[in-house]
Parts: structure tokens; C-alpha cells; sequence
């Protein structure tokens, strides 16, 4: 008898991401589908739209990262209008953006993916969030995890004008400057971020590290993809969260492709699929084969990891010497293991931590020159940043008014979707036998979901840091055979 | 005494409104310590059968964020009217449609043929569109339909109160959640925010002179903004006249204008209209020819003025041929 099973990670809620499996007469995995039940068709409607106002405008995309939006329209603006912001207004917008990759990723590794790690991927599941974090570490670093998320959120607020949504990025600069009461604010809170950096690092070593069960889990062959990986480099190569060179490099970690933002048309191209509104983006050059990995597949990932994979290294000291550990720990770089993507957002959020100092301690970040005014006409541009989630990709066209004509968004998680299917279906194939759904279903493709941080799944928004999953395994006419929930429901 | 039910629902949204809420940190507990959540999808896992299985007028109040945009939304919108004594709007999506309202510009066709043909890095050349229902090899995949239109929320179902913002800000929503729990409540239909105009408790109204003269309007990139004058002085279109205060004047802040998220005062059904009068009044011009080198200057007034409130504006949207 063939089976159906839906994930439905919001409880039949849609808008934020389904899963589908089908069984086999034999009960063994047929195919699993991830869908995305949603569009909100900002291209669109960005059409007609002053350009000047696509950084106010994109960010509603995404309440969890609307600084990455905000970021990537007006780096898209300086490129569109052919002008460069004075040095000071690169150092504040990169202020900013550290600081929305610091928060952002702590927020990640504190309460959705940590518990996982920190109370343990077998604890009860009633434990496994943030509360059983701070039962495990203790209340006062649960205290400390909320402050300094507040201190950094402000660097935010105060320059943005909101941290929900930001409004300071104008083309060639931003909106306003430093104060000295925020200097000597924000100073502080530099210093502190990166004590949080390796305070975070060394937790993650006593919990995880010294637990040869977590380390085998993070080693092991559970959601190994070996897919090729995408991210900003600097001129050396290393991890640049707001600008730089994309770099591609193949599933042995070989350079694939290096190039500008503005070149992305010739090495990136999106699928579509009858089944999801979202697309599947894949690497031009090697083509789409499907959902599948190794060399012959165009798919490629982004977001920490891929990242990491993507560098020849970190641009700070004590990231970088997190990084030469996470991979003496797997054997050597790339990476292909996805649970290490948690690993990944910690030396990122390292590295985002000792670049907030370095800002901090550029005498320029003081200065008055903060906008130069755009003297050329408007036609094209693309911004590129990475997200915490990946590499995300604005490009618009304007006429001569400065008049959007069209508008392209290839946004984090989208290009990370072919990589997140593939996940699904491998804990879906080893964890379903004979008909028999396995109990740990569930929370295998929750951790495969959380490794990925993926906007669309709600995980994001999680407050307790558990994603509601439901599993519901059909019969033929649709009833409902097996219902699971890793909820305990009082 | 059994505490007040709360529901906390989200529709075609961003999730800020859900982090708005989060960021209340340690004063939602309070909350959290006062209420009993019977729905909170983001947070919690109750089903729509719980939510189905409560009486009506069960639930004391219910939050909505996010436009409407679905079937499957309005379904969810319906029920909870029906099981929750009060309905809170919240957020500029619920309360006047939002930045989602925009896509009233174009239909669901528009939205296809950009996302799944024209753009630039689609690879299609089946021109495959995705489907309600489509037949895999294993089976049947379905997706829910996208409606044609963005609706605000009390478009879809009867609403009680609105909570301005994009997202609401922090007190606001403690105001709003202790006002309802004291059952201290003004008259259905409030704005759960100050009822003056955003001018009214800016900073830079000061610098405003009495009367206006405009003679020329400048967009924001295009000069440089002094961080102490009145932008509308200035000629920088400012939506400040035509909205509501109580946001805390963030934009203001940043040293940009405002955009009109917490939508009109009390008196005012259209904002955009409000402000075009507004702006109109403070024009220095005489001649035909003038004004129409003003409105050049903003290429695209719809889309500016009715920025979060396009799907309730008198003009609602484009008008859809065949
Ligand atoms: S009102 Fe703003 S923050 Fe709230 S859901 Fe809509 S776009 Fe997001
Ligand atoms: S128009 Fe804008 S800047 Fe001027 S007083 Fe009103 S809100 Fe303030
Ligand atoms: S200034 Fe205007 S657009 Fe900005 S938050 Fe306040 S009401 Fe909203």
C-alpha cells in the first residue's frame, strides 16, 4: 500500500514551507518534496517604484533579516547611480552589518539551533529549547546572551532608525553619523562581542567538542552533500560579510569561479518546478541535473559553512584560528558535513566581533563625509552582501527618472533550496523502512531545517526554539494513518 | 478566575511583527504570566482544531499580523473572528495592507510572468508555472491559490482595534495588551495609538516655518538632508502631516523622512489623499506648467504617498483588464 506523509512545519498553517513524502508499496521512500506554498511577488510590484526607496522596501521580504535586504538595495543603488560613498559611510554601513550578522547569529545558536547541541539532540524534547539551554548553562549566560544581543541590536537601532526594518542606506552613503556618546557606546559594546565570540566558541567546545556522541554525529555521513559552495572573499580570499568577489569553489574545495556581483547572470540560473513557488538556483556552467551532488550537479550552497568552504580563511585572529580547528576536526577543508553549519555561525559571529572593534577603532568611522551625492544618470546595478542565511543578490534596472523597470531578487535561503531538498529526502530515505516512520524522523529533518537556518521554514521565528513539526502519514484516500509531533501535547 | 485567551496569528507576513513581539523580552513574560495562549504558531504548536474545538467568542482577543492574501488566510482570518471576542489588526499589513499591498499595482498573472518567465535569471524554457495540483510520479502536490488582490484585514472580517506600525513598537503593544486585560477599552474601531499627526511631536517641527513654500521637490538621494530642518521645508516629500504619531519618530531619527506606516489620523480615511491636499497646500506655484514640473520631480506619487496603504486608499488597485 503506497503512503503519503506530510511535514507541515507550521501546522497546516501555510505560507512557510511543507514537506511531502511519498512511500513505495514496499513502504521505503519513494520521494520527499519540499515546497514553498508562497509568493509575494515583490519583483513585481518594485516595478514603477522610485529605486531610491527598494532599500525601505525590500526589507519587508524578511523581518528576521531585513538589514541584509536593506544592505544589498543600496549597495545595488551605489552601482545603479555610479557612485562611491565616502570611506566613512562604508565603515558605518559595515558597522551595521557586522553588528546585524552578530545578533543574528546568536540569536540562531542560542535559541533555535544550539539546544540541539547544547541540552543534547536525544534530551527530551520538552528541554530541547532555549529554556533548557539556560538550565544547562546556567541563568546568568542566558541573561548574557539577551544583553548583548540588546547592546548589539542597538548599534542598529540607533544608526537605522529602527532595527526592524532600517531606513539609513541612501546610493553613495548614509542617512547619518556617529555621535560621540554612540562612539563610546558602541566601543564598549566591540569589546564585549568579542568576549561573547570566544566565550560562545569555548561553550561550544566544552559542550560539543569534548562529546565524542556530538562529534561523531557532526562527522558522521548524516547530511554529507558534496556540493560545490558560494560566498564573498576579500582580495585575500578570506570572509567578507558586506562586499567583495563571489567566489565559487567545487565539491574538492578547487577554485570553480571568482567573480564580480555584477557578473552574476553569466554563472547563476534559477529552475522551476511545477510543484513550490520557490525556484532552484544551480551553477550555469555545470547545469541542472536535479536534486542530487558531486561534481555533475550545478547545485551549490551558501550560508555559514559554504561560506567558510568558499575562503581560504577568516579575516580576523581568533576566528580564523576557530576556523584551522573546525577543519583539523573534519578532516580538512571544504567541509561537507551540514550539522557543522552551527559550527560555522560561531566563528562567523567571531569574526563579526573582532570586526566591530576593528570599525570601532578606524578614527574615519567619526567622520563627517558621509554621503557623495550621485551626479550620473541612473540605468543598472546589483548589490550583493551576504546574509546570514547566503549570499543574496539585488539587481535593478531603472530609465532615466531613476524608475524601476525591473527588479531581480535571488534571495539567501532560495539558493540554499535545492540543498535543503536534498537534506530532506536523506533523513527521509534513512529513517523510513518497510512503512515503518521512524520517531526520529522528526527531529532529524528539524536539525537538517535548523543546520540551514532557514527563513521560510519559521524556524527563524521560533520563540522556544522548536519548530512545530507535524508528521502525518496518509493512506491512499487521504486518511490519516500515523500522526506525529514532537510536541508533548498536554 | 480563568485567564483571558489570547491568540497571536500571522497571515501574509514578514515575521517583524513576531519579532516586535519578542523583542518585548523580559516584559512579555508578564504578559505570558497573565494570559493563557491558545494559538501562537510561531511559538507554540496548537492546531486548528483546538482553535476549531473552542466555543465562538471563546478566545478573549485575537492578534493578526500580516495582509490577506490567500484562501487559505481568509479561512483563517474567519475562524478566529469567529472564536475571539475582540480582533487587534496588527501592524501596517493587518491594519492598511503594508508594503505586500503594492502588489495591487499588478494581479497574480503579473506575478507569475515576472517571477517564473521574465526575469533574468530564470531558466525556464517550458515555461513551467507552478500549480494548485500537480501529478508526480508518486502521487498529487498541492499549493494553495494566490489570490489576485492584497486585502487589509478589515477587508476579509469585522476588526475591533488596530495596532499602527511597521512593526508596532514595544509600547505600544504593552499599552494595547494591558488596556484589553484591564477591560479599559475605547470605542471599537480605535487606533491604538496617539491621535495627533506625526508633526505634532516631531523634533523638527519647530524648524518648520508657518507656511511652507515649496517651490522645488527634491528626493532624498538627490540633496544632501540637513539633520535638524523639517524635511517637507526642505522640499523632501515627508509623509509626517498625513500620519498618525506614536511610532517614536524612527525614521526621523535615521535623518529620513517618513513613509506613513502607522497610516492616517483619525479623521482621515485616505492617507495618500490627505497628504496630496496637504502637500498641494504648501506648493508655491501659480502656473499649470510648475506644477506639473513638480510632479515630474516624483515619478511615481502612487506608489510614495500609499506606500503601506495602497489596498485601502479610494484607488484600492490597478484595474484589472478582461
Ligand atoms: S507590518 Fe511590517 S513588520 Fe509587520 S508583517 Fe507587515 S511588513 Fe512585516
Ligand atoms: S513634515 Fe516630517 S520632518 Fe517636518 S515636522 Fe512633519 S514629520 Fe517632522
Ligand atoms: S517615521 Fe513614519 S515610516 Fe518611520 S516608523 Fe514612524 S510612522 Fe513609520
Amino acid at each position: 500500500m503506497s503512503k503519503r506523509i506530510t511535514i507541515d512545519p507550521i501546522t497546516r498553517l501555510e505560507g512557510h514551507g511543507k514537506i511531502e513524502i511519498f512511500l513505495d508499496k514496499n513502504g521505503d521512500v519513494a520521494n520527499a518534496y519540499f515546497q514553498v506554498p508562497e509568493l509575494r511577488g515583490f519583483e513585481k510590484f518594485s516595478e514603477g517604484r522610485m529605486c531610491e526607496e527598494m532599500p525601505r522596501i525590500t526589507p519587508k521580504i524578511c523581518g528576521v533579516c531585513p538589514t541584509a535586504h536593506h544592505m544589498a538595495a543600496t549597495k545595488a543603488l551605489d552601482a545603479l547611480y555610479h557612485v562611491t560613498p565616502p570611506r566613512t559611510a562604508i565603515l558605518i554601513r559595515e558597522l551595521i552589518y557586522n553588528a546585524f550578522m552578530f545578533e543574528d547569529h546568536a540569536l540562531h545558536f542560542y535559541f533555535l539551533g544550539g539546544p540541539d547541541f547544547v541540552v543534547g539532540p536525544d534530551a527530551p524534547k520538552a528541554e530541547r529549547n532555549v529554556l533548557g539551554v539556560i538550565a544547562k548553562v546556567g541563568l546568568e549566560v542566558g541573561g548574557r546572551v539577551i544583553e548583548m544581543r540588546r547592546r548589539v541590536r542597538n548599534i542598529i537601532t540607533s544608526l537605522g532608525g529602527r532595527v526592524i526594518h532600517p531606513v539609513c542606506g541612501l546610493p553613495g552613503g548614509v542617512s547619518r553619523g556617529l555621535t560621540e556618546e554612540m562612539k563610546e557606546e558602541f566601543t564598549a559594546t566591540a569589546a564585549e562581542a568579542v568576549d561573547f565570540g570566544k566565550f560562545s566558541l569555548d561553550l561550544f567546545a566544552k559542550v560539543v567538542l569534548e562529546n565524542k556522541d556530538y562529534v561523531d554525529l557532526i562527522a558522521g555521513d548524516i547530511y554529507k552533500h558534496k556540493t560545490y559552495y558560494m560566498g564573498l572573499v576579500d582580495d585575500e580570499n578570506r570572509v567578507n560579510f558586506y562586499d567583495g568577489m563571489i567566489r565559487v569553489v567545487d565539491p574538492d574545495g578547487n577554485e570553480f569561479a571568482k567573480f564580480a556581483p555584477a557578473d552574476y547572470l553569466d554563472h547563476i540560473a534559477e529552475h522551476v518546478e511545477p510543484w513550490s513557488y520557490i525556484k532552484f538556483p544551480y551553477l550555469k556552467a555545470v547545469g541542472w541535473k536535479g536534486f542530487t551532488d558531486g561534481p555533475e550537479s550545478g547545485v551549490y550552497r551558501v550560508a555559514p559553512l559554504a561560506r567558510l568552504n568558499a575562503s581560504d580563511g577568516m579575516a580576523t585572529e581568533t576566528a580564523q584560528a576557530a576556523h584551522d580547528q573546525l577543519y583539523e576536526t573534519l578532516g580538512g577543508k571544504p567541509a561537507h558535513n551540514t550539522l557543522a553549519y552551527h559550527w560555522a555561525r560561531l566563528v562567523e559571529l567571531t569574526q563579526a566581533a573582532e570586526r566591530l572593534v576593528e570599525l570601532m577603532d578606524d578614527p574615519e568611522i567619526m567622520g563627517d563625509d558621509i554621503r557623495t551625492l550621485p551626479t550620473e544618470k541612473p540605468d543598472e546595478g546589483v548589490g550583493v552582501v551576504e546574509a546570514p542565511r547566503g549570499t543574496l543578490f539585488h539587481h535593478y534596472k531603472t530609465d532615466e527618472r531613476g524608475v524601476i523597470t525591473q527588479a531581480n531578487l535571488v534571495v539567501a535561503t532560495v539558493n540554499n533550496a535545492p540543498g535543503i531538498c536534498m537534506s530532506i529526502e536523506g533523513a527521509a530515505r534513512g529513517l523510513i523502512k518497510g512503512g515503518k516512520v521512524n520517531d526520529g524522523l522528526l527531529n532529524m529533518v528539524e536539525m537538517a531545517f535548523r543546520a540551514y537556518d532557514p527563513c521560510f521554514a519559521c524556524a527563524t521565528h521560533s520563540l522556544p526554539g522548536q519548530m512545530p513539526l507535524v508528521v502525518e502519514v496518509k493512506g491512499p484516500d487521504g486518511e490519516v494513518l500515523e500522526r506525529l509531533s514532537q510536541f508533548v501535547e498536554d | 478566575m480563568a485567564k483571558p485567551k489570547v491568540a497571536f496569528y500571522w497571515n501574509a507576513s514578514c515575521g517583524g511583527c513576531e519579532e516586535a513581539v519578542v523583542d518585548l523580552a523580559e516584559d512579555i513574560l508578564t504578559v505570558v504570566d497573565a494570559v493563557e495562549f491558545v494559538l501562537w504558531p510561531v511559538a507554540m504548536d496548537f492546531k486548528r482544531e483546538d482553535v476549531e474545538a473552542l466555543d465562538d467568542g471563546e478566545i478573549a482577543v485575537a492578534f493578526l499580523n500580516g495582509s490577506v492574501r490567500t484562501s487559505e488566510q481568509e479561512d483563517w482570518a474567519r475562524l478566529l473572528r469567529r472564536k475571539a471576542g475582540l480582533v487587534v489588526a496588527f501592524g501596517s499589513c493587518a491594519h492598511l495592507g503594508g508594503i505586500p499591498g503594492l502588489a495591487n499595482f499588478s494581479n497574480r498573472e503579473g506575478v507569475f510572468e515576472a517571477s517564473y518567465g521574465y526575469l533574468p535569471s530564470v531558466d525556464n524554457p517550458e515555461g513551467v508555472v507552478p500549480q494548485t495540483e500537480t501529478k508526480v510520479k508518486e502521487g498529487t502536490l498541492e499549493l494553495p491559490e494566490i489570490y489576485d488582490t492584497v486585502y487589509a484585514l478589515d477587508q476579509v472580517v469585522d476588526v475591533d482595534y488596530y495596532l499602527p506600525g511597521c512593526a508596532p513598537p514595544a509600547d505600544l503593544i504593552l499599552d494595547a495588551v494591558n488596556a484589553i486585560l484591564s477591560g479599559e477599552l475605547p470605542p471599537k474601531g480605535t487606533v491604538l495609538a496617539p491621535t495627533k499627526s506625526l508633526c505634532d511631536e516631531c523634533d523638527r517641527n519647530e524648524s518648520k516655518p508657518d507656511k511652507i513654500e515649496i517651490s522645488e521637490l527634491k528626493r532624498p538621494h538627490q540633496t544632501m538632508i540637513d539633520p535638524e530642518k523639517c524635511f517637507l521645508a526642505e522640499g523632501i516629500i515627508c509623509m509626517g502631516p498625513a500620519t498618525r504619531a506614536g511610532c517614536g519618530e524612527r525614521c526621523i531619527n535615521a535623518n529620513m523622512p517618513c513613509r506613513g506606516c502607522f497610516g492616517p489620523t483619525d479623521e482621515v480615511r485616505d492617507q495618500s489623499a490627505k497628504f496630496l491636499s496637504a502637500l498641494a497646500s504648501v506648493l508655491d506655484v501659480d502656473e499649470p506648467e510648475e506644477m506639473e514640473r513638480l510632479s515630474e520631480s516624483i515619478p511615481d506619487v502612487t506608489g510614495l504617498f500609499a506606500m503601506y496603504s495602497l489596498p485601502v486608499t479610494l484607488l484600492k488597485r490597478r484595474k484589472l483588464e478582461k
